[in-house]
């Protein structure tokens, strides 16, 4: 019987074996094209949604451009992602070239999973004129920049069109009052809960959106302390709980379920994320997007991104990492076609360029300047998981009052980023 | 039992003889003949049990993040810390410690009983009987993930089917199986049971099916009825395996972590993680593989102290069984 225990214990110890591993600059110096012999290159990524078809039709494309690169690509969830990543990267055995989320980039980078790109982002000639300020500064950590954005994605209110319709909605609500109004009209339709406020995810972007929208940040300037317990921060929580407390919603509502209930027609308006744009429109459902309105003060979404990086090598091989560099420059020349994956590309000549226009997510990308982004923070990502959606779960549940919810785990994070920074040695 | 003797029985004839034979003429066997034998299976208990085993000790004294390069040695502090009700791993480790708890206190009991019952009812003879062994068994062989998504859906207090029905039937269906304590555990704990209870009901079919007739017999021919029969010869005769089944359903209760995992995310709050849920998260999401050996040890701790206690109540029925029975024979 002790022995299960103890499995886990030797799991743990046997990720812990292969240890440590030495620090490796950027490789030799890239020249924009590729002519060595054929190479092999092992991709990952976690497009597992509606953008998975996407991804594989670009690599598809790429590699009949390229005859001497072979693109081998690895697709995992998101969610073990990131707990694979780093260990198969200390044992060597990580991918040549992958994508990952733009609030990972500083913790992979403090973790030594991923090397800089700063000669990549010359070649490319990327600058942080052609991309949103905050994309562009959240790649760097330390002074380098470790990520290439290939597509900026946010957050987006989805609504039933039959419904507004039978209610008697012309426009997409903009801010708290027409939201309060629209829910209201679509009750009186006869749609009792027309939106539900979910307690895990994406309850928590929702959060960040809001506590943004009241001129709130989740986490100090100088990275010391948590704040998300602001009043701001209570504002934006009591909002999402008021939606069960005033019947909008129903209680209780479990992971996924206020997607699958949007999808099944049984509610009108759900806020969740645009990679779910090809899902829905798959699923024959008469719907539209729109920004999330403005419920507090200024317009503002929570936003991520995904971008390229190059992984650390045990043993560098200059002709991969030059295919791999190859690949990266392509896939962000040829951003324009992701958008058929439902994201917004990165680049503003290419968002610029039409290939937006006409699409679902068109009107979201038009306001890509109120998007905002986690601060590159390493460690963030454990913060945000153990404490963070820990309050938003116990407030919109009714386990807890908002900001008793928000303080005590405030107070936990702030611990948390103590912790960290010791760990990382900043 | 029975196989034992028969696979012994041809050892006492020509084989015994040569085994014999061979002895006498020569056997000078070396000190390592033994350990030779147990090589092969030796070389991996050591290399994946006790070196790991070792190994995770070692690293519970560390703080150890495997992708930093440093791994500071902290000595007990990572103990110390989970009796430490101000630091940041203790609470939640505590937390899915119950949640351990919770779940096998009820779950062991009804995984031991109503399995007993379902064998009790497969063993008698009635048409459809192998139709409904199967059906009994069939849950089992679906993997956690699948019975856990079927559940999570199933019982979803806003879309779910479970509470549609409910509300059909005219009983409450506002009952947030997943969101809410002790709701959650309900859900959780009956879903095991369906899950689970044929693999015990399996064992204790066979084992039924290992008692003697003639015990039966002779009970009849004593005038015992249904229930005396019941006492005394079916669960005398179930002993040896119930002690087994015991201590595999205590383990599998100790571990449960997929359901959870699954149906409730761990929810609500940290409510329904359990200790292996948290130990994972900790050192394998988080990377703090130092607190997760830690917490790993001290789980061990008082497994240990569980197993040494379910042993001890099984040796002392034993005892009595030798007891009465050299009581009867002094008879």
């Amino acid at each position: 019987m002790a022995v299960c225990a103890v499995g886990l214990a030797s799991a743990v110890a046997m990720t812990g074996c292969s240890g440590g591993g030495t620090q490796q600059d950027t490789a030799s110096e890239f020249t924009g094209e590729y002519d060595g012999p054929d190479v092999e290159l092992s991709y990952w990524n976690g497009f597992t949604g509606g953008d998975g078809p996407f991804m594989q039709q670009m690599v598809d494309q790429f590699m009949e451009e390229h005859d001497n690169i072979t693109i081998e690509s690895n697709t995992v969830e998101w969610g073990d992602y990131y707990q694979r990543l780093p260990a198969a990267v200390t044992a060597g055995e990580g991918p040549d070239v992958g994508v990952m989320h733009l609030d990972q980039l500083a913790t992979m980078a403090a973790r030594n999973v991923i090397v800089p790109v700063d000669d990549l982002a010359e070649t490319l000639k990327l600058s942080a004129d052609d991309f949103t300020e905050e994309v562009w500064d959240a790649g760097v950590y330390q002074d380098q920049r470790y990520g290439i954005p290939l597509d900026v994605h946010s957050l987006a209110m989805y609504y039933n069109t039959e419904h507004f319709a039978a209610a008697g909605i012309t426009d997409a609500p903009t801010d708290a009052a027409s939201f309060e109004e629209a829910l209201t009209k679509l009750q009186a339709a006869g749609f009792q809960t027309p939106f539900w406020s979910p307690a895990l995810w994406p309850g928590h972007l929702m959060f960040l959106s809001l506590l943004w929208q009241n001129g709130g940040q989740p986490y100090a300037e100088d990275e010391s302390e948590a704040t998300f317990n602001s009043e701001e921060g209570v504002e934006a929580l009591s909002w999402q709980r008021s939606l069960v407390d005033e019947g909008f919603s129903p209680a209780d509502v479990a992971i996924d379920s206020q997607y699958v209930a949007f999808k099944n027609g049984q509610t009108s308006i759900t806020w969740d994320g645009i990679w779910q744009i090809n899902d829905l429109t798959e699923s024959g459902l008469p719907f539209a997007a729109a920004p999330i309105p403005a419920i507090g003060n200024e317009p503002a979404v929570w936003a991520n991104s995904h971008n390229f990086y190059l992984p650390r090598q045990t043993q560098a091989d200059d002709n991969k990492v030059n295919a791999a560099k190859v690949f990266i420059a392509w896939m962000s020349e040829h951003s324009g076609d992701w958008a058929g994956s439902g994201m917004i590309p990165a680049r503003e000549s290419v968002r610029q360029s039409g290939v937006l226009d006409g699409t679902v997510q068109g009107p979201i990308a038009e306001r890509i300047d109120d998007m905002r982004f986690l601060p590159p923070i390493p460690g963030i990502g454990t913060v945000q998981s153990e404490t963070l959606e820990m309050a938003v779960s116990d407030a919109v549940l009714g386990r807890a009052e908002p900001e008793e919810a928000l303080s005590r785990q405030a107070e936990q994070a702030t611990k948390l980023m103590e912790e960290n920074r010791a760990s990382f040695g900043e | 039992m029975t196989r034992t003797a028969q696979a012994g029985a041809p050892l006492t004839g020509r084989a015994l003889a040569d085994a014999k034979r061979r002895r006498t003429r020569k056997l000078a066997q070396g000190p390592f003949t033994p350990w030779l034998f147990l090589a092969p299976y030796l070389l991996l208990f050591i290399a994946f049990v006790v070196l790991p085993t070792l190994l995770g000790l070692w690293i519970s004294l560390h703080q150890w993040d495997y992708t930093l390069p440093r791994q500071p040695f902290v000595g007990l502090e990572n103990y110390a810390q989970l009796f430490d009700s101000d630091s940041l791993t203790s609470e939640p480790f505590w937390t899915s410690m119950r949640a351990t708890f919770i779940f096998s206190i009820f779950s062991v009991p009804l995984l031991l009983v109503i399995p007993f019952a379902v064998a009790l009812l497969m063993n008698q003879k009635f048409p459809g009987r192998n139709f409904f062994r199967a059906v009994y068994f069939a849950p089992y062989v679906l993997g956690v993930a699948v019975i856990g998504l079927l559940w999570r859906y199933l019982l979803d207090n806003n879309i779910g089917m479970v509470n549609y029905y409910l509300g059909r039937l005219g009983l409450p269906d506002d009952t947030a199986w997943t969101t809410t304590v002790p709701a959650a555990w309900v859900a959780l704990i009956g879903v095991t049971v369906w899950w689970t209870l044929g693999f015990n009901a399996v064992i204790y079919l066979a084992a039924l099916q290992d008692i003697p007739a003639e015990l039966y017999e002779a009970a009849k021919v004593d005038g015992a009825n249904g229930w005396q029969q019941f006492v005394n010869v079916t669960v005398p005769g179930m002993r040896p395996i119930l002690a087994f089944v015991t201590m595999i359903t205590i383990i599998a209760s100790a571990n449960m972590f997929g359901q959870s995992y699954i149906m409730t995310q761990g929810g609500p709050g940290r409510e329904t993680r359990t200790a292996i849920f948290q130990i994972a998260e900790t050192g394998l999401r988080n990377f703090k593989m130092g607190d997760a050996a830690a917490m790993s040890y001290v789980l061990t701790v008082f497994l240990i102290i569980l197993s040494i206690f379910v042993f001890w109540i099984f040796r002392e029925r034993r005892d009595k069984v030798v007891d009465n029975a050299a009581a009867r024979k002094d008879f």
